[in-house]
């Protein structure tokens, strides 16, 4: 790829234009992944297995470190030694650079690190845009920029390298993560020779000879003591005091380069202002632009954007605030419970203080809160602000952009504010994440944004499912500059992709009188207007609005692309919305298709150019009646018959309201209840599975492997179906736990994603018609109703008896599924391990989320898959981190464990009181079997019955405790990133102790949640973001890591290859009295291919010898047998070129070296032979039983007396010590 | 020595037996002892026309934006090598570890898109081209003869925009064999090769599916060609080559006498390995010497429809005497 070697003019997001800078004046990068920093470093990895060179003719050393912590560590070895060096990250990412941080600037050395600011976790996870991060970081010495738009992101940027080198300040500039990361606008970017030009040379060179180096050594690093530590810490004072003209140098060599201008603080407004906004990041040119509109209607405000945060310099702040300043509004993007004011605000009214002319006559300061988590932030609010600053008595605290009903911190704000000038075009387009529009709609920007002299912005809006996420542009075209980092209120165009939507989401609520509807629809036109609901008609005739239509989906079709509507639509809005001149507008994309698709293949190319002349002929005009509107209105986004919260709240934000709702709506903790998911009926299958009864062998397979539960089995007495709704089918059950019941398989048609995998994986076959399936695939529509009256009477019928039923792959799918319709992606290969664990284990669950994938469809607002059984029982599921998931999980085990401690304690004192048969019920491990357990919990119920008749202060507690003298599963849940990266070392004390935790591993092989970056449990070969040529070394062998522990319990489970053998290693592993590890194998989209073939990937894999299956049992090796057991014997049936071949991952190292591929095929072969010779002989291993050996005391031995105790050690002259 | 030389699509071999298109092509050290073996000339595998789509287009498949978090879940593919480059790479390597002549081979079945990576192909240093058109005709709706002119079109097109030798290879199931020959032969065709052995699918009665496999072909394979061998011979003007059922000296010295100019084996290889050629080579001619032939050449077609003693053996008397043979034991 060539350098960019003078200014050029392209559109990109924040994080690309940030990139662009750093990868060039870098040499050592280490990176890892989190939203929304991680396309930097992807970009910066991928520049680098492309040979792209740095201004100095070398390719970056590029390395994908564990965690954020690890990334710092190597950026601080890195420039120690004299590199310069570089890193991305955002927030917790950015907490775990703390430590180095301080490192970094209290030793002087030059280093910039480049942040899209993001939420930081507090009462829940957000993956979106404020600065509670950086401000987290604001006491370290680094010195921090602020950039605003994707330009000063890549200006800013480049400031912060040049800055860096002369003042030996570190820097950390940051930007709005989403806002500007994400956001697409145009770049002019900086040639290689005037980035070159930016930095010193002599500086650098001064950097290289500070290095670590054994022909000049010194010490760094130093403990000293309280004679001198206070000192020496002063001592770096002057370069802290002189940074801010460092970076005002910066600037003026930038300025002189490019003519582009900056400062430490920027005024925007009337210079004679008496009103006046501070405020930092994106929201500065919200800020400034409704100050130039207020003003241009008579009024006299200003704002004061700040830039260089850190060293703030008051002096510089003060001069860029008009002199005839008397009042001011600080804006935080952040929050600091206890605090007198949020950081910027403290900045300001000491800055003042210290720096205003007229110490007698301050300005009144006031602070305010906005955006947090890319809340909103809009010119209207800006305004609301204003006349806060302008009124009698301003509040000296307050919030914008939300309504505070609790504490009534909130300004009232008008009406949306259109601040633009005339000329500016605004389209926003509703569309699925799986459909292409946004793909397309970054086409459009780049079509007008690098072809025309219109300045363009972009922004995106996705929904928080992976399943079926709804993602909705904002794109705006029109006269520079188009700054506006808010979403579009005022459209002159929408367009909807997906003709559902019409029924659930207020679509034209932002369109402007005669804006232009662009409706992708199945119906000819002559029936669209009657399908359209009442609101929706109502709204196109009241603002006179012109409704166009096409058939996208037979388009794209007849031109032989699928269900891939993209381009149609895009074609539809150049047809109809005039941005560009239709003739060109049509050339241009077909331009934009050869450029985009050219190197993919002639194939692609023709297809959608051919798809661009169908289109245009498809789109046509409806007639828009005046009057007599349908009565039809959309249905209720829930249904009637949800809980109270559920409608109040839920259904607000599931209907794209959340924004409206108040304060008081919500939990004050980030509480929320469980079981909403069965309310969000997404339907969003085209086809889904229709059951043939005539020819199931009731295997319970189809249930076993849905992601979403939403095809079940159910066994119950025949006298159940009294009132069953017409067509519901019932056959007799082959197996002999209910003598005379039926068993029924039911689909849930509204929240079955049509995935398939169920149809794939059925293995009964019509004799006479083997493509007629006991599971056939039927489109959804015509079914719809029907088939949801038959499940909601399906779900009504009782559930089988626990203690009936065997505990194996088939037994296990009559029990109730706990985890439910989750947002997962159609198809994944994580829930059905997770579902099955809430069908062995569900009433007694306890889950310790790692972040990631499983953290999002497991906990992602608005609704929440976990729930209860009838009882109201079922998985309590928090998750605390990424990197702590392992020992949150084992404090929750150490307080269980405390907790039935003290209740057998208090059992025991208060004997008398409870009779002794009572008391020796309630005594011992809670049995861990079926009957046993439900025996317990009669005598639990019994117990508290009794309790109430008791006057003791003991009795009182023995009430709140008396629920852990049944048994209660803890299992800590997270991927392979959690597990075998970030919170390994976590993972592996928690191994080393004897605590009864169960861990399991959904192994995707690559962080899946933030989109496929590599992991150390990524397989050789396989290509990932951070390892774009393809994984040089083999996955990390996480299960023998743990067995060489003795006491633990391994497993590696894959259910596609052998789903007898998964729900015996869960089984297993929850009676195992100590900590398992059970690893299993997760198919998922990063791999590369439909997700129907899952299941039978998962069997090529096992069959060649990628992943074994075995369980390892500390109980077996204590019985004098071998502890590991490989399921399907030692040798492989097939070769991993079979298995590999099917993955695009793999694939696509083929494609980029083919000899490459070779190699690491060949390779992969060689590491999964050996890898199964090891367990070959490991699987023979017997270790004679331990003659006397002495019990080593633990953790769980010595501090309690309930635990059950582990297996001793087997292996003899093991030494107390 | 006797002289076993031939000529093949213009291309001077020493004798006639030559590598045919498969998996020792794939690889490079196969090769270099194929040639060591003796091999006259290397055949590579095909490039499938339907393999070139389906990467672009699976390629494209793949790059959706799923969430927030995640944009995509694959590195970007702009700087992949994708399309037939892989192939024209290993092609070329090929060309430069070996001094005979190589034959590329490209597998398609409709009209369009995939025809220019036949230029692609001479361009990267193959010596002759052997188009693979793989149709199985199963469509009711077209007729025979639409079938065979959308055949004659492609090949037409082929040689039309490629400088090296082209030859057609030809399944068996045409309703005019002969014919459709002789029209390929007009269109420009240099060679024929005769016959393609489709992926039988076999049936799974216990899953009750269909399962792909590719067994490798018998001797008992050979006696289709050697028919239309003989019945070809001198009656169109276009070298002939033998593909599937060769194991054996005696098998090939069949299809030489048959008519083919060049026979192409792969299944007896890859069960014996490729230093097998060597041997068959040997016998071939041993047996020939023995007989006291002047050369190859004197054999080659003598038991064509043209030269052949009875030559109604070749066509419908064949069957019926065969038959009535049965009956009369």
């Amino acid at each position: 790829m060539p350098n960019a070697v003078a200014t050029e003019r392209t559109v990109i997001d924040g994080n690309e234009a940030t990139a662009s800078v750093a990868y060039r004046a870098s040499e050592v990068i280490a990176i890892y992944p989190i939203t929304p920093s991680s396309t930097m470093g992807e970009l910066a990895d991928e520049w680098a297995a492309n040979g792209r060179a740095n201004l100095w003719e070398q390719v970056p050393r590029v390395q994908e470190m564990q965690s954020e912590g690890g990334a710092a560590g190597a950026v601080h070895g890195a420039i120690q030694a004299g590199a310069l060096a570089t890193s991305f990250t955002a927030s917790q990412g950015l907490l775990l650079y703390i430590p180095n941080l301080y490192k970094i600037a209290g030793e002087l050395t030059p280093f910039v690190l480049h942040v899209a600011a993001r939420t930081v976790a507090t009462h829940a996870l957000s993956i979106f845009g404020d600065h509670s991060d950086v401000m987290a970081v604001r006491q370290t010495g680094f010195a921090m920029l602020a950039s605003n738009t994707p330009q000063e992101a890549h200006d800013l940027a480049a400031i912060a390298h040049a800055a860096t080198l002369t003042s030996r300040v570190p820097f950390l500039h940051f930007f709005d993560g989403f806002r500007t990361s994400h956001e697409l606008g145009r770049v002019e970017l900086l040639g290689d020779d005037e980035l070159r030009a930016m930095l010193d040379p002599d500086a650098i060179a001064a950097h290289r000879r500070r290095a670590l180096a054994p022909e000049h050594p010194v010490v760094r690093g130093t403990a000293a003591n309280p004679d001198t530590y206070f000192q020496a810490r002063e001592a770096s004072t002057p370069y802290h005091a002189a940074c801010v003209e460092h970076v005002e140098a910066a600037c003026a060599r930038l300025a002189s380069l490019t003519g582009r201008h900056y400062r430490p603080f920027e005024r925007y407004g009337a210079d004679d202002a008496e009103d006046v906004i501070v405020v930092m990041g994106s929201g500065v040119s919200t800020a400034a632009t409704t100050a130039a509109y207020l003003n241009a209607r008579g009024a006299k405000v200003a704002v004061v954007g700040v830039r260089l945060y850190r060293p703030f310099d008051a002096a510089r702040f003060v001069a860029a605030l008009p002199p005839t300043t008397r009042r001011i509004a600080v804006l935080d993007r952040t929050k600091e419970p206890g605090a007198v004011g949020e950081p910027l605000y403290q900045d300001v009214l000491a800055a003042l203080a210290e720096a205003w002319p007229d110490a007698d006559h301050l300005p009144r300061v006031i602070g305010g809160r906005y955006g947090l988590s890319s809340k909103e932030f809009t010119p209207a609010m800006v305004a609301a602000v204003f006349a806060e600053l302008a009124s009698p008595r301003p509040r000296r605290h307050f919030t914008v952009g939300i309504v505070d009903d609790v504490s009534h911190s909130s300004l009232s704000v008008g009406p949306p504010l259109d601040v633009f000038p005339p000329g500016v075009f605004q389209a926003i387009f509703y569309g699925l994440g799986s459909d292409g529009t946004v793909g397309a709609n970054k086409n459009t920007i780049k079509i007008i944004g690098e072809e025309t002299e219109a300045d363009v912005s972009g922004y995106f809006v996705y929904d928080s499912k992976k399943a079926g996420a709804v993602t909705i542009s904002h794109l705006r075209f029109g006269p520079a500059p188009l700054a506006a980092p808010y979403l579009i209120a005022d459209a002159d165009f929408i367009a909807c992709h997906q003709f559902e939507f019409v029924e659930r989401f207020d679509l034209l609520a932002t369109a402007k009188p005669g804006a232009k509807v662009l409706l992708n629809c199945p119906l000819p036109p002559a029936a669209v207007w009657d399908a359209l609901p009442r609101e929706f008609q109502a709204i196109v005739v009241e603002r006179g609005l012109e409704l166009w239509v096409i058939d996208a989906l037979a388009v794209a079709r007849a031109a032989g692309m699928g269900g891939r509507i993209n381009t149609v639509m895009q074609v539809g809005f150049f047809g109809i919305s005039g941005v560009l001149p239709r003739d060109e507008a049509i050339a241009k994309i077909k331009a934009a298709i050869a450029k985009t698709y050219g190197k993919k293949g002639a194939a692609v190319v023709a297809k959608n150019q051919d798809a661009v002349d169908a289109a245009l002929a498809e789109v046509h005009r409806i007639a828009v009646p005046t009057a007599a509107l349908t009565e039809r209105v959309r249905p209720p986004i829930v249904s009637a018959r949800a809980p109270d919260f559920v409608q109040r709240v839920t259904a607000q934000m599931m209907a794209g309201r959340g924004d409206l709702l108040p304060v008081s709506a919500f939990p004050p903790d980030g509480t929320w209840p469980v079981g909403t998911t069965q309310w969000e009926k997404r339907n969003l299958a085209f086809e889904i599975p229709v059951w043939d009864p005539a020819i199931c062998i009731q295997c319970n397979k189809c249930a076993l492997v849905c992601p979403h539960a939403a095809i079940r089995t159910k066994l119950y007495p025949s006298d159940a179906l009294a009132g069953a709704p017409e067509g519901f089918q019932a056959v007799p059950w082959k197996g002999d736990e209910l003598p005379g019941g039926r068993y029924t398989v039911q689909v849930a048609p509204e929240d079955c994603t049509g995935c398939g995998v169920c149809v794939a994986v059925c293995p009964a076959k019509d004799k006479r018609n083997p493509r007629h399936k006991a599971l056939d695939l039927a489109e959804q529509r015509p079914r719809r109703d029907a088939e949801a009256e038959r499940y909601r009477f399906f779900l009504e019928l009782p559930e089988v008896d626990r203690s009936l039923v065997k505990l194996d792959n088939k037994g296990s799918q009559l029990l109730q599924p706990l985890f439910e319709y989750s947002g997962a992606c159609a198809g994944c290969g994580e829930t059905p391990y997770l579902k099955l664990l809430t069908q062995l284990f569900g009433d007694r669950l306890i889950i310790a989320n790692a972040t990631g994938c499983s953290s999002i469809y497991g906990g992602n607002l608005p609704t929440t898959p976990y729930t209860t059984d009838r009882a109201g029982r079922g998985p309590a599921w928090a998750n605390s981190l990424f990197e702590d998931n392992a020992e949150f999980g084992l404090g929750i085990r150490l307080a269980i464990d405390g907790h039935r401690a003290q209740a057998e304690a208090l059992l025991a004192a208060l004997a008398p009181h409870l009779g002794d048969e009572l008391v020796a019920g309630l005594t011992g491990p809670p049995p861990s079997d079926e009957a046993g357990m439900a025996e317990r919990r009669a005598r639990v119920a019994a117990l508290r019955q009794r309790l109430t008749t008791i006057d003791d202060p003991k009795a009182r507690r023995l009430e709140l405790l008396g629920d852990y003298l049944v048994r209660k599963s803890v299992w800590l849940v997270g991927g392979d990133g959690w597990a075998y990266d970030i919170g390994f070392g976590g993972l592996d004390h928690v191994l080393s102790t004897t605590w009864d935790v169960n861990i399991l591993v959904l192994d995707t092989g690559v962080y899946s949640n933030t989109g496929g970056q590599q992991s150390k449990a990524t397989p050789l070969g396989a290509a990932a973001k951070f390892a774009a040529a393809g994984k040089e070394v083999g996955k990390k062998d996480l299960g023998l890591i743990a067995m060489s522990y003795g006491h633990v319990y391994v497993a590696q489970i894959a259910f596609g290859a052998r789903d007898a053998q998964t729900v015996r290693a869960l089984v297993e592993a929850d009676r195992h009295p100590g900590p398992s590890l059970v690893i299993a194998y997760s198919h998922c989209i990063a791999h590369g291919y439909d997700l129907v073939h899952g299941p039978e990937q998962q069997r090529l894999a096992v069959e060649a010898g990628v992943w074994p299956l075995y369980t390892i049992d500390p109980a077996r090796e204590a019985r004098g047998e071998p502890a590991l057991h490989l399921d399907l014997g030692g040798t492989a049936k097939r070769s991993v070129r079979d298995y590999a071949r099917n993955e695009m991952r793999f694939r696509m190292v083929e494609q980029l070296d083919p000899k490459r591929f070779e190699r690491l095929q060949a390779e992969a072969q060689r590491d999964a032979v050996r890898r199964l010779e090891i367990y070959r002989q490991l699987a023979e291993l017997r270790v004679a039983p331990a003659t006397a050996a002495p019990t080593v005391p633990t953790a769980a031995t010595t501090t309690t007396t309930t635990t059950t105790t582990v297996s001793a050690p087997t292996a003899t002259g093991k030494e107390e010590r | 020595m006797i002289d076993l030389s031939t000529t093949y699509l213009g291309l001077r071999l020493p004798h006639p037996l030559v590598v045919g298109a498969g998996p020792i092509g794939d690889d490079l050290d196969a090769v270099r002892r194929a040639e060591d073996a003796g091999a006259a000339a290397i055949g590579l595998r095909s490039l499938f026309e339907e393999q070139l789509r389906l990467e672009e287009l699976t390629h494209d498949a793949h790059r959706g934006h799923h969430s927030a978090e995640a944009a995509s879940y694959l590195p970007p593919v702009s700087d992949y090598v994708l399309g037939p480059d892989a192939y024209l790479e290993h092609l070329a390597k090929v060309k430069r570890a070996v001094a005979v002549p190589v034959i590329a081979s490209l597998n398609g079945v409709t009209d369009d898109g995939w025809l220019h990576h036949a230029k692609l192909i001479a361009d990267a240093g193959a010596d002759a081209l052997e188009l693979n058109v793989y149709a199985v005709g199963g469509d009711p709706g077209e007729d025979a003869a639409a079938v065979e002119a959308r055949l004659v079109a492609m090949v037409r097109h082929v040689v039309r925009e490629t400088p090296i030798p082209i030859a057609v290879k030809l399944s068996p199931f045409y309703t005019a064999l002969a014919h459709t020959a002789r029209a390929l032969v007009d269109a420009g065709a240099r060679g024929l090769v005769l016959f393609n052995r489709f992926y039988q699918p076999d049936i799974d009665p216990e899953a009750l599916d269909v399962s792909l496999r590719l067994t490798l072909s018998t001797p008992a394979e050979l006696l289709l060609r050697l028919r239309w061998l003989a019945l070809l011979r001198g009656r169109i003007d276009a070298s002939l080559a033998a593909s599937g059922g060769v194991h054996s000296g005696q098998d090939a010295l069949k299809a030489v006498m048959a008519g083919a100019d060049c026979v192409q084996m792969m299944s007896a290889l890859l069960h014996h390995g490729v230093e097998h050629l060597a041997t068959v080579r040997g016998d071939l001619a041993s047996w020939l010497e023995e007989r006291e032939y002047e050369s190859l050449d004197q054999a080659k077609g003598s038991m064509s429809l043209a030269r052949s003693p009875r030559p109604e053996a070749y066509e419908r008397a064949n069957y019926i005497r065969v038959l009535t043979g049965y009956a009369r034991r």
